[in-house]
């Protein structure tokens, strides 16, 4: 029996070239599986090679690597403790902010403004999402950071007389400013995915509870966002992750000094700024041992943050926004 | 009727209605206000962005000129300096890292798009979550890899490879999407032909996923154009014209980075040159995507 899979190539349909591309199924089986092999032996190298590199940090001050708050180069100290707390805080600030006046948003974009606008805005906040974060850094840094001094920060700190957590010198660069710019920049993925959530709300359970007599918000507050709960817990993690991660945005605006913030006008670091900050400058090799360490740290926290995200998200069933949607 | 008087979900319905109708006044004012309050989100969301847009263009393009795109840079207090040698740098290494990743992105996309079961699913939520890990952590790989062995110095390649694995997962799971999406009676129509898997990949599916491919690389070259953070531990920056691949070379988001942070007006000046230069081509490459991906689409539909 001949198969045609197993005939000779037709005579005169083309050149080398065309023959060598024409290879077998099996052929091409085999490479489209290659090269997925070599994504995963890609990833594994990448843990292994960071897990190797921050080894001697981890041999060398064991468990006090993270819960020392001391970061000395100078004296061969190294423990992350403060540099963990920096970017909780951050992330932290980022949320607070950026949760509630997200979903407000997206609740606006999906179901509150008319369809001419929301074809605009929407397409809009998805691009917005792109602006590269240096960009955020240079106008947080030159443009906000003195609005914040001389606005914001005496502002707070006339309500509470001067005291915590409005406390201290007012500079404009330190917690507040990094945690109000990277809540500016998660925003728009926030906004985008949510909304893609929302607007995937089964129309029916919507006229049903309209057929009932409920307004539009009891319709979004009693239907829309129970049912799209995941979705929106999905992109707020996403964001979450993100927010935890950025590095050279919160590099330029935090202030980067080793110590814990004061108060929310104070300077710190992120884990991820430590490392902008650092590492083209770590001669000793105890240094960038200690930083890949922070590195390693900062990629698990990244991937626990990310598989819960993926998980709650999936189970809503939209994977679009993350396929090409939102970057 | 008498039945139909005590059928119990009636009884109900109009007990509901009776009380929507009632509360009607005061539940309408709350949800206009609520819907008030959600639109003041939008308008608070949109307020930074357009501020941020506004300020970028205005202080940018007060720093453009023909010096600022052709000449190299100054010494900080020197006028005239420009980003030439940055632009040169940012098309290497962004073209070393777009070519290695549309190749192997696509590659691995169609075997994505082609398979199902627990390996292909292992593989996209890897995919995911790969494209959350921070750039900078991917930048302490390519050191590790390419810097601190390898090449043994800071190097074009190095950041080409950093930018080149953040641009991967969004090229894969873009052209998985695509693939998918191409409708299969087009390849069975190759197989009765008795085509090969290749042959009908090649000729059939990827020309029909082509509005999709070019819509996902296109963003994944946009989000590889604006990162810093990898840049900072591989390319590191230079004052000088370079197109080695082996050796330091400058790359636009490292002068607003760098230039950004000074304290001499000049240099800040040049910061926000860059930065609008970086903006513009990065909404284009993300206002272009959509178009063309649109257009092609049109163009097939007809």
């Amino acid at each position: 029996m001949t198969s045609l899979a197993t005939l000779p190539p037709r005579p005169g349909t083309g050149g080398r070239i065309r023959r060598l591309l024409a290879v077998s199924d099996g052929a091409y089986r085999g490479a489209l599986g290659t090269v997925a092999a070599l994504f995963v032996v890609l990833l594994v190298v990448f843990v292994t090679a960071l897990v190797v590199q921050a080894r001697p940090a981890f041999a060398h001050f064991g468990f006090s690597f993270l819960t020392s708050t001391k970061w000395d180069p100078v004296h061969v100290h190294y423990g992350v403790l403060v540099f963990l707390v920096g970017t909780l805080e951050t992330t932290a600030i980022a949320l607070m902010v950026a949760f509630p006046i997200g979903l407000g948003c997206a609740l606006a974009l999906a179901f509150g403004i008319p369809e001419r606008l929301r074809v605009i805005l929407g397409p809009a906040v998805e691009l917005l999402a792109a602006v590269p974060s240096v960009v955020y850094g240079l106008w947080g840094l030159l443009v906000v950071a003195p609005w914040v001094r001389t606005v914001i920060e005496p502002a707070l700190g006339h309500i509470t007389g001067g005291h915590e957590p409005f406390g201290g010198s007012q500079i404009g660069v330190g917690l507040l400013l990094a945690g109000l710019i990277l809540s500016i920049m998660i925003l728009p993925t926030m906004v985008a995915i949510s909304r893609d959530v929302l607007l995937a709300v089964p129309g029916v359970e919507i006229e049903g509870a309209f057929a009932l007599g409920a307004t539009r918000w009891q319709v979004m507050r009693r239907v829309v966002v129970p049912s799209a709960r995941g979705g929106i817990l999905g992109a707020t993690t996403l964001a979450t992750g993100r927010a935890m991660g950025e590095t050279i945005a919160v590099t330029m605006v935090i202030g980067n000094t080793d110590h814990f913030a004061h108060s929310l006008f104070g300077t710190t670091q992120t884990m991820a700024s430590l490392i902008a900050n650092e590492f083209t400058e770590a001669t000793e090799p105890f240094h960038l041992a200690a930083l890949i360490g922070v590195g390693l740290l900062l990629l698990v926290v990244a991937v626990v943050v990310n598989l819960a995200a993926r998980l709650l998200v999936r189970s809503v069933g939209r994977q679009r926004a993350f396929g090409i949607g939102v970057l | 009727m008498t039945i139909m008087a005590v059928d119990p979900v009636l009884a109900r319905r109009a007990a509901i209605q009776r009380i929507a109708e009632a509360t009607d006044h005061r539940r309408q004012m709350f949800s206009g206000l609520a819907l008030l309050a959600c639109r003041a989100c939008l308008v608070i969301t949109l307020i930074p962005l357009v501020a941020l847009l506004t300020y970028v263009v205005i202080r940018g393009a007060s720093a453009w000129s023909w010096a600022f795109f052709s000449h190299l840079p100054t010494p900080a207090g020197v006028p005239g300096g420009g980003i030439w040698n940055a632009i040169v740098g940012s098309l290497i290494i962004d073209g070393m890292a777009a070519a290695g990743a549309i190749l192997f992105g696509i590659a691995a996309g169609l075997f994505l798009a082609e398979s199902s079961g627990r390996i292909a699913g292992t593989l996209r939520l890897a995919t995911d979550v790969l494209a959350g890990v921070p750039s900078i952590v991917v930048a302490i790989f390519a050191y590790a890899l390419l810097v601190a062995h390898g090449i043994h110095h800071f190097s074009a390649i190095a950041a080409s490879f950093a930018i080149g694995i953040l641009m991967l997962p969004v090229i894969m799971r873009a052209s998985e999407t695509a693939i998918k999406g191409v409708p299969t009676a087009l390849s069975e129509a190759g197989f009765a032909l008795g085509a090969r898997k290749a042959t009908i990949a090649r000729k059939v599916i990827l020309p029909a996923a082509l509005p999709g491919l070019i819509t996902g690389v296109l963003l994944a070259v946009a989000r590889g154009a604006g990162e810093t953070a990898p840049l900072l531990l591989t390319a590191v920056g230079s004052q000088y014209f370079s197109v080695s691949p082996t050796k330091p070379i400058a790359a636009i988001p490292l002068v607003i980075y760098q230039n950004g942070i000074q304290a001499y007006p000049d240099l800040v000046k040049i910061a926000w040159g860059s930065a609008l230069f970086l903006v513009v081509v990065i909404l284009v490459l993300g206002v272009g995507s959509r178009l063309l991906a649109a257009r092609l689409r049109r163009v097939r539909h007809e």
